[in-house]
């Protein structure tokens, strides 16, 4: 081994502290990005492949009833490559573990070919046999919830008479990656399944012979997306179809690419932050251990060693440290990343989501971290190396001082001299302290960007489903069900409270943009299913015009006082030109409400409803599930509390594995840049400390001044973190949003004070051990070192 | 300067030509050297004698190519030092000239040994580290540390680490200066016998007029010029020095 490198290696030793304090902060980064960008590959690649070798559908429509005499009309479309139609009804279920029902979603299967789009992948068991009524697979998020094996059976509600069906296998489609229910904004393993059934069965149960009630289509190559779905449109307009929609409305898909680009945006902010640290902390170390060793320097230059060599001993240094971090980062991030991925696999359902190790990434985050060390050091390297030998050869000049600013408002004598040395020294050094500063308040606020998302998410969770929606079950008729119906639902035995709304779906069209939505009829002063306003007060839906989510509006490009036409896409399909007479603040999905008498009046009906918010005494829940399943027209009952708590369960859970890697990697920057700049501080000064102990100033005076220093550091930079972690959340928010949802920036007091205590305790636990360092100072040996 | 007739016939190592340095020192200029002009040959042991601040420290940098002077010019055998850049002197460096300074300046991390071996592992024709240690009687001290080793130990490493690449030229900037004199006269003993052993041309920096005597010729500065150059009849041994 060269000498220069033996050299190397114990100056590393000799600065061990230091040097994993600053690997570990590379670490974090790497850890990140590796994470991210294998995730991201994994759940691509498991998307990619799943809806290639399954044949995922370009186009998704339906309608009330086609004749299956319009197949061949439909194909005729130019750029259609491939039609598959079929029947899609949803049922209640009965299933033995849970009180309350679920809903099941019905998909024919054809029985004499083979699927054409949308395949099913069976995962276990057997696909249901051709003329075997009763049979069923089910899909796999459903069955895993519930224990469900080939074979068991659960009990449907079909057109109001119940059937056993059972189980012969369990499997997964493309169509419902992430198993959620249109409207709901949670995604439901335990109440809301997907079921495959005999077509046969399907279209007796429903009197569906010779009909199809839902469309896919595979586009060509090149197919103009937007003509095809206008075609597509016309030819089932007469048949009630609702509208046509791409993969980009397809929610399972929307929920994958919005995962995938939260990815990608992990991938970017994290290690941005960390890296940025990372050469900072090598900036002003590699600085320091160069002005310390620049008597060394003059030698070896003295001695015909070239400056590139030279250089380069530096450089390998800091090489040493950023690739121990890289290698420890990779490691960490692939555990991390193989977690992240058996995490998805709770929420997303792939027939291969395996984790992946992204060597492009591997290769991307050693090139990140060597560009952000060389960065970081070349400047102090370059000095050092330019430096003329007889130069370097002198020792360093004494550092000019000056009186500082506060001094010059402060009277003299109010400034201890402990108190004017910590202040000469932070101006002196106004940069370095600045970014020591900084580098704290990033802790700070890495603390904060970790833990928020949880204030967010109880807002959230508190706005929209408690203060907003104050119904405890939704149900919803699979007919717009008359006012006896409704009448008979309020008198249900246990229901306190109830409200009904009538839905229909529609297109909204302002200018040029347009867009598919159901629009809610509510009354014009709902006492469950209320509309909130910014200030949380309800808002009652006007009696005329429109009323839209914030979401929608901007969409749209709409403001208060424009005029949108709205296409009603059920019965007669009127067509209107209404007001934006409100917005509304909602957090999740695009919605728009109209007074619900203003809805009859413009479908010309009688007062229907398509479903009831209902409020219920909770001691009662098992009869009125009773009651509801028994009722033919009840198509879904969505039960409030439920929805919460599964989501926060699986959700909730995961978010607090999340933060608690944010809090590792926060104390990590935390403790290396308070320790390294502290290091610094007391290597530039133990000569100044140590004669101050040796004049007989006590051990804490002296502590003092350099303590002194990072208390001040970390007293100016919480307050900064604060605000640099509100601006990190905000910007995370918009980086995330979704059209299903809007995280609303909600960062609770509780979360500013506990991400300064623990940056207090890192500034303490790092100020530990400078103290110990100064107790040890040898005054004699100090004192006689030339520097 | 040298009007010294007896050397003429010997090889001239240096030769510099009226040279003067100019420092800025933050506002002001000092002169350190005013039109020095001087002869080294060939096996001399010159000592560069004077005060501090006389200009003698800049003298031997710029024979030692460390530094450039503002003006006139420096040969190295054929070689122009003052026309020379960086990387040329840098090579100069590696090639002909051993160093010997004040404070050691030894690499506090690698042992007697190493540091020795970091100048061999650059050198094109060197001799056994362990022999370099061996000439300044510190062969068996070779694991150890510079922090392990006394003043005068750690000045013999320093000066081992300067023969090991068999340099034309040793330069010695005060190389007793931080010692006692018993430690001083050993570290001056194995200056002197790599001088007569290997013949190299030999620069020793000092204040201490003590030391004069055991140089071939000592060349007095002040105030950034020549003051005087004298030529001891016979060299006494550094044992005998006492100061």
């Amino acid at each position: 081994m060269r000498k220069l490198d033996r050299k190397l290696i114990r100056d590393l030793f000799h600065m061990k502290g230091q040097a994993i304090a600053i690997t570990l902060v590379i670490a974090a980064g790497v850890a990140v990005f590796v994470m991210s960008t294998c995730a991201y590959a994994s759940l691509s690649d498991g998307q990619i492949r799943f809806y290639r070798n399954n044949r995922f559908a370009d186009i998704f429509s339906s309608a009330k009833r086609c004749p299956k005499a319009l197949i061949p009309r439909i194909e005729q479309i130019p750029g259609v490559s491939t039609v598959e139609t079929r029947l899609v009804y949803d049922v209640l279920l009965d299933v033995p573990d849970m009180t309350e029902p679920a809903t099941g979603r019905l998909i024919s299967i054809p029985e004499i070919r083979e699927q054409r789009l949308n395949e099913v992948y069976i995962s276990r068991g057997r696909m249901v046999e051709p003329n075997r009524l009763g049979e069923v697979v089910a899909s796999e998020m459903f069955a895993e919830t519930h224990g469900f094996k080939p074979g068991d059976t659960v009990r449907a509600v079909i057109n109001g008479t119940v059937q056993q069906l059972k189980m012969v296998g369990v499997a997964l489609t493309p169509e419902y990656v992430i198993q959620l229910q249109g409207g709901a904004m949670l995604p439901d393993k335990k109440r809301f399944g997907i079921f495959w059934v005999n077509e046969r069965q399907l279209e007796s149960a429903f009197d569906m012979s010779g009909a199809f009630n839902s469309v896919l289509l595979k586009l060509e190559y090149g197919a103009n997306l937007d003509e095809v779905i206008d075609q597509l449109d016309k030819l089932l307009e007469p048949f009630g179809s609702i509208g046509a929609y791409d993969r980009s409305q397809q929610l399972s898909h929307q929920y994958v690419t919005d995962e995938l680009l939260q990815l990608k945006t992990m991938a970017t902010v994290g290690p941005s932050i960390f890296l940025s640290v990372a050469a900072f902390l090598l900036n002003i170390v590699v600085s320091r251990v160069i002005s310390q060793q620049r008597e060394q320097v003059a030698a070896l230059k003295a001695f015909g060693y070239f400056n590139y060599e030279i250089g380069f001993h530096y450089l390998n240094l800091v090489m040493v440290i950023s690739m121990t971090g890289t290698i420890i980062g990779t490691l960490f991030g692939f555990w991390m990343g193989a977690n992240l991925i058996e995490m998805y696999q709770e929420f997303y359902k792939f027939p291969l989501l395996k984790f992946q190790i992204n060597e492009i990434a591997v290769l991307w985050a050693f090139l990140l971290t060597t560009f952000a060390a060389v960065v970081g050091t070349w400047l102090a390297v370059r000095n050092a190396i330019r430096l003329p030998p007889a130069e370097a050869m002198r020792p360093e000049p004494p550092p000019t001082y000056r009186p500082t600013i506060v001094e010059r408002f402060v009277p003299l004598g109010m400034l201890s001299a402990e108190l004017r040395m910590i202040f000469r020294n932070i101006e002196r050094k106004l940069l370095k302290s600045a970014v020591s500063i900084v580098g704290i308040a990033v802790a700070v606020a890495v603390l904060i960007l970790g833990s928020f998302s949880l204030d967010s998410l109880d807002y959230l969770i508190d706005f929209q489903f408690r203060k907003a929606q104050r119904q405890d079950l939704t149900v919803s008729f699979v007919e717009p069900a008359t006012s006896s119906v409704v009448h008979e639902m309020s008198g249900l035995d246990g229901a306190l409270d109830s409200e009904t709304m009538r839905a229909v779906a529609s297109r909204i069209r302002f200018q040029h943009r347009s867009r598919r939505v159901g629009i809610m009829g509510l009354e014009s002063e709902p006492k469950l299913f209320r509309l909130l306003g910014e200030d949380e007060r309800p808002i009652a839906v006007p009696t005329h015009g429109i009323t839209l989510n914030s979401k929608l509006a901007s969409l749209l490009g709409a403001g208060l006082g424009d005029r949108l036409n709205v296409e009603v896409l059920e019965g007669k399909r009127p067509k209107i030109n209404v007001e934006l007479t409100s917005i509304v603040n909602e957090f999740g999905g695009v919605n728009a409400y109209m007074d619900k008498r203003q809805l009859h009046e413009l479908l010309k009906e009688s007062a229907v409803a398509s479903g009831a918010f209902l409020k219920v005494d909770s001691n009662r829940l098992e009869d009125i599930y009773q009651e509801l399943e028994s009722r033919p027209g009840v198509g879904s009952v969505s039960i409030k509390d439920a929805n919460i708590r599964s989501f926060k369960e699986t959700v909730a859970e995961n978010m607090l594995t999340m933060r608690s890697f944010n809090i590792l990697f926060a104390v990590v920057i935390a403790i290396g840049v308070v320790y390294n700049s502290a290091r610094i501080s007391l290597s530039e000064q133990s000569r100044d400390l140590a004669t101050m102990r040796v004049i007989g100033f006590t051990r804490t005076e002296v502590a003092t001044v350099l303590l002194g220093e990072i208390i001040l550091f970390t007293i100016v930079a919480i307050p900064l973190g604060w605000l640099i972690g509100y601006w990190f959340a905000a910007f995370m928010i918009m980086g995330l949003e979704t059209e299903n949802y809007r995280i609303p920036l909600i960062i609770n007091y509780s979360t500013f004070a506990f991400a300064s205590l623990v940056v207090v305790l890192a500034t303490f636990f790092s100020a530990l051990i400078i103290q110990r360092r100064i107790n040890q100072l040898d005054l004699i040996s100090v004192l006689k070192t030339r520097e | 300067m040298n009007t010294d007739t007896d050397t003429e016939h010997r090889t001239a190592v240096f030769r510099a030509a009226d040279i003067a340095k100019i420092y800025q020192m933050g506002e002001v200029q000092v002169h350190a050297l005013r039109g020095v002009s001087l002869e080294l040959f060939d096996h001399e042991f010159v000592v560069l004698l004077g005060a501090s601040g006389s200009g003698k420290s800049t003298l031997l940098n710029i024979l030692g190519g460390l530094d450039v002077p503002t003006s006139g010019t420096v040969h190295y055998l054929d070689n122009e030092l003052t026309a020379s850049d960086d990387s040329k002197l840098t090579q100069y460096r590696r090639k002909n000239v051993g160093f010997v300074f004040q404070f050691y300046n030894l690499i506090p991390s690698l042992t007697a040994k190493e540091n020795v071996e970091l100048i061999t592992e650059i050198a094109t024709d060197p001799m056994d580290p362990l022999d370099a240690l061996d000439m300044v009687k510190l062969k068996e001290r070779a694991n150890h540390f510079p922090a392990q080793l006394s003043g005068g130990e750690q000045q013999r490493v320093a000066i081992a680490r300067a023969i090991a690449k068999k340099p034309k030229v040793l330069l010695c900037d005060e190389p007793t200066g931080a010692l006692d004199v018993e430690t001083g006269i050993v570290v001056l003993e194995a200056i002197a016998r790599i001088n007569d052993e290997l013949g190299t041309t030999t620069a020793v920096i000092t204040h201490n007029a003590a030391i004069a005597r055991m140089a071939d010729r000592v060349i007095s500065l002040s105030n950034g010029q020549i003051s005087a150059v004298n030529e001891n009849a016979s060299r006494i041994d550094a044992s005998k020095l006492e100061w």
